[in-house]
């Protein structure tokens, strides 16, 4: 009888989920059948859907269990011995088509997407060295020290036109070629886990699901550019992506990749981890160098660029976590198999954080120059609750908001940039109509004030200023000439800050601008929010004819700004009411008495 | 919870024995004195700056500059609430809320007990989950409504320092608050 493997997936999400306590019972039920030496419990790193989680998958034969909870596991174990059937009910059900679907590979969001940089993600166990070797993992390391030259491994990275994954684009080959070319005897790579963009989670999940292919990556750069030290800078916030690393790190040494004179050649690399403090600018190249040296993180100007001139003033090479990912499967399958996918000026595979009112929350990765429509509906599973889809909003904070006209952009690095958004490190926040454009506009410019570093005066006084204006409309209080100084602003911002986040902070202000004027014209000429977000323009009151007397809103409010007797109809007093929208969620679908106007 | 000025030095000595002493282990050093004393009270900083032969000025831009660095102690339970893009669409700008009126405390603020402390961040990346929150930088709880988080912050509040560990659904918070 083949052995089984059951995986459940332990990411950070996956164990917000659950999904220990889901392992927990799995081994305790194992244990009471004695199927623990005919099945083998294991703990992947994401999987990346993580709107089904906790999830667990069963091998060979890949049939996969949704939201699986604690008392569900019996039913699963059981479903091990011969002769008994699958639990039914815990198998995914398609919200679309409403059709049950047993097995991983069918369903629509797995089914859609081309995985290679989250080639392992989901199937080998994160922890385990020997699960990342079985899978073909450190062979191309292998091969470039013992059979390749660096040159060697620069032209093949420069043939598969990979581009830096990270947000810049700039293509990966043509930097190590700088690097390489740069004189010195001493020089550095540096991994960039700084992953700071609110609604990015692929970097975070990749770290924790196969860190052993980023630091495979790592050291192909340095091995490459001739650099004998790495670093792997990780933002705080990510303390498993941290462990695993670490723990990943020390095997590695173990084995002999990392060290002294490696598999034998000339080539000598260390590797040290290095843990950010919580400053979202030091994803920025420069800014994260003088992090590293412990400094504030902030950028300066370039030229001379890193590769040039670095850390400790030596030419240092910084590589987005997804590029560095890609690498060891580039030089493992060759540049051609990379290049076959994408588009003309984008190669290979972009990976994405889906999340916002879509149903299919998650990450996909798709080849570069499929649709927006495609990663959202067909992916995504379209938008949550039966609402209407109204932008989506691509390259975290600094990334513009799309309309639904650009619906068919494709998603590659030029086609979003020219649309006025960016593919930055990948964030894909999708939002419904009860999303206020004006509102969002504001929320980001809100996050950059609190995350620049505040040196150069555009950017530091620019943002200021729109956010203060953006504030005023969203209060009612905004005039027809707002917009023309916001877009003023937003102009003079972007071509006047120093560094790549301060150039790209007016996005979203300049983006809604241009997509969702009549939002903005709304909320100035005819002090209304159209989304119902804006507190100051809207106001909440009860319907006397519907309301039922239920209580439910006079005991959910806050504040107690409801008042009524039961049975009879409520009513809500304005002077004290804080406009939060608790008695509307309460209300709408059982009696929908409550009106927002 | 001030400790006495010798009782931090003998501390932040002992987390000075595995380091080397150099200027660019600022923000590890930091990091491990934090771990140590739960903030950063002057006097750690000054031996810090002694520590790597630094000007003070330097160790407190940087302690000033980075969010994680805390000049007062936090609260027994440090709520951080996650206020990223996705969570934003989904709410978080109330789960905050709730908390604040919840607890009593504004954002960046500890209880006077040092029971609460909560904390804004951008993104703790479990954007599937939002609106979110993480306890003591460890457990994420995902997919709150303003409701759940005043129930069990009440909850909290009654039952102090009781843990109740048979709470069946994943998601609830009330055992973990």
């Amino acid at each position: 009888m083949p052995k089984k493997t059951i995986l459940v997936s332990q990411g950070t999400c996956c164990k917000a989920a659950g999904s220990e306590r889901v392992y927990a019972a799995l081994q305790e039920e194992l244990a009471r059948y004695g199927l623990e030496t005919e099945v083998e419990l294991k703990q992947p790193g994401c999987h990346g859907f993580s709107q089904i989680d906790p999830v667990v998958v069963i091998e060979p034969e890949g049939l996969l269990f949704a939201s699986v909870r604690e008392e569900d596991v019996p039913a699963i174990v059981q479903s091990l011995l011969p002769g008994r059937r699958p639990p039914v009910h815990l198998f995914y059900v398609d919200p679309q088509s409403g059709q049950v679907i047993p097995y991983r590979d069918e369903i629509p969001f797995f089914k859609g997407q081309q995985r290679l940089i989250l080639r392992h993600c989901g199937s080998i166990d994160p922890e385990r060295i020997d699960d990342y070797l079985q899978a073909g993992g450190y062979q191309a390391l292998t091969r470039a020290v013992q059979e390749l030259a660096p040159l060697e491994v620069i032209e093949e990275i420069e043939r598969s036109g990979l581009r830096g994954l990270g947000g810049g684009g700039f293509a990966t080959g043509n930097k190590w070629r700088l690097c390489y070319q740069s004189p010195a005897t001493m020089k550095y790579v540096v991994c960039n886990g700084d992953e700071g963009d609110p609604g990015s989670f692929q970097d975070r999940s990749l770290l924790e699901g196969d860190p052993h292919a980023v630091l495979e990556g790592l050291l192909l750069a340095g091995y490459a550019v001739g650099a004998c030290q790495g670093y792997i800078y990780v933002r705080a916030e990510y303390p498993l992506a941290i462990k695993r690393l670490r723990t990943a790190l020390e095997q590695a040494r173990q084995h002999g990749f990392v060290g002294l004179r490696i598999l034998g050649s000339n080539f000598s690399f260390g590797v040290e981890i290095f843990q950010g403090a919580g400053a979202f600018v030091c994803g920025e190249e420069t800014a994260l160098l003088q992090s590293l040296s412990g400094r504030r993180g902030m950028p300066y100007m370039r030229p001379p660029y890193p590769v040039v001139a670095g850390l400790n003033g030596q030419p240092t090479l910084i590589n987005n976590v997804k590029t560095l990912a890609a690498v060891p499967w580039i030089i493992k399958h060759g540049a051609g198999k990379f290049a076959a996918w994408g588009t003309q000026g984008s190669k290979g595979t972009a990976v994405f954080s889906l999340s916002g009112k879509v149903k299919n929350c998650g990450l996909v990765e798709v080849p570069m120059g499929v649709s927006l429509r495609e990663v959202i509906f067909d992916l995504g599973g379209g938008i949550a609750a039966g609402k209407a889809f109204k932008a989506v909003q691509t390259g975290g904070p600094s990334g513009g908001c799309l309309p639904a006209e650009l619906l068919e952009t494709t998603v590659d690095f030029d086609t979003l940039r020219t649309a006025g958004s960016i593919m930055g490190s990948g964030g894909m926040v999708v939002m419904d109509e009860s999303t206020c454009m004006v509102d969002t506009a504001r929320f980001f410019l809100s996050f950059c004030l609190k995350e620049l570093c505040g040196q150069c005066v555009p950017c530091r006084l620019g943002t200021r200023q729109m956010f203060e204006i953006l504030n005023r409309i969203t209060a009612g209080k905004g005039r027809y000439a707002d917009l023309e100084l916001l877009f003023e602003l937003g102009e003079m911002v972007s071509r006047g800050s120093l560094c790549g986040l301060g150039r790209t902070v007016p996005n979203p202000v300049l983006t809604t601008l241009r997509y969702f004027r009549d939002e903005y014209e709304a909320h100035i000429l005819e002090k209304k929010c159209p989304a119902r977000v804006c507190r100051e323009l809207v106001t909440y009151s009860i319907d006397g004819q519907k309301c039922t007397g239920c209580s439910r809103c006079l005991v959910v409010c806050p504040v107690g700004a409801i008042s009524g007797t039961k049975k009879k109809a409520h009513v809500i007093d304005r002077a004290k009411c804080l406009s939060c929208g608790s008695c509307l969620a309460t209300c709408s679908g059982r009696h929908d008495a409550v009106i927002c106007t | 919870m001030a400790e006495t000025e010798t009782a931090i030095q003998s501390k932040v000595n002992a987390v000075f024995s595995s380091f080397k002493g150099t200027e660019n282990e600022l923000l590890p050093l930091l990091q491990r004195v934090q771990e140590e004393l739960g903030y950063l009270p002057q006097e750690a900083m000054l031996e810090v700056a002694r520590f790597i032969h630094v000007p003070e000025s330097r160790v407190y831009s940087a302690v000033s500059f980075y969010s994680q660095f805390r000049l007062k102690p936090a609260g027994r339970r440090h709520i951080t609430v996650c206020r990223g893009t996705a969570c934003h669409v989904r709410g978080a700008e109330k789960i905050q809320e709730t908390l604040e009126r919840e607890l009593g405390i504004k954002e960046g603020e500890t209880t006077a007990d040092l029971e609460f402390s909560l904390e804004a961040v951008a993104c703790v990346g479990c954007c599937a989950l939002a609106p979110c929150i993480v306890i003591n930088g460890e457990k994420v709880l995902g997919r709150l409504t303003p409701q759940k988080v005043q129930r069990a912050v009440q909850k909290v509040k009654k039952e102090e320092g009781r843990q109740d560990a048979q709470k069946d659904h994943p998601c609830e918070p009330g055992d973990v608050l």
